[in-house]
């Protein structure tokens, strides 16, 4: 009977979120193309809006000449710049491919610029983490 | 591609794309979300400029 109220009271307190195939594929489609997650699930405006934030962060960053760090296990903040670079997911790998990214800083525009890189692939994340919530119901 | 941006004007684009990013996928409703976005904005052009005169009292 306790058990039966407890598992009552816990099914209350703790809605679930049954995982879809389509929480999956705006998990993933999102880090790989930013803002991609709410697209396929027809959140127009703010696909776009995050689409161009975090594009223009990346691009602005890389105008900027800024670096792209490549896995490494080295200075700790060089592995965690490359964990936030990634981030970015198919931004980070079409820069990558074409060598973009790799110049030797100089100038503090060029730090700037590394950060932004950073910063877009980290708000990449937390948009493709929405994307999830706004599938799994947990967001609208 | 060599593009030098000022001081300011990177932080200012800096806060416009993180504030659309936040008020974006912090908030549920599309009021919240760009009342939540101006918020983030002013807090972050608000922290450079007191951060700027931070560091001009200190210079002096």
């Amino acid at each position: 009977m306790a058990n039966g109220n407890k598992s009552a009271a816990e099914a209350v307190s703790t809605p679930s979120y049954p995982l879809t195939g389509m929480a999956i594929a705006a998990l993933v489609v999102g880090w790989v193309v930013p803002g991609a997650g709410h697209l396929i699930q027809r959140k127009w405006i703010r696909g776009i809006l995050l689409l161009a934030s975090v594009f223009t962060m990346f691009f602005f960053g890389l105008a900027m000449q800024g670096k792209i760090y490549s896995f490494n296990t080295g200075d700790l903040l060089d592995i965690l710049g490359f964990f936030g670079d990634i981030g970015a997911g198919g931004l980070y790998m079409t820069a990558r491919l074409m060598g973009l990214g790799q110049e030797v800083i100089f100038r503090a525009t060029a730090d700037y610029g590394t950060k932004f890189m950073i910063v877009a692939g980290l708000l990449n994340i937390v948009c493709a983490i929405d994307a999830y919530h706004i599938a799994i119901g947990k967001k609208k | 591609m060599n593009l030098q941006l000022s001081h300011f004007s990177a932080a200012l684009l800096f806060a416009v794309c993180a504030s659309v990013v936040f008020g974006i996928t912090q908030r549920e409703n599309r009021k919240d979300m760009m009342k939540y976005g101006a918020y983030c904005f002013s807090l972050f052009i608000g922290g450079v400029i007191v951060a700027g005169w931070a560091m001009w009292l200190l210079k002096r």
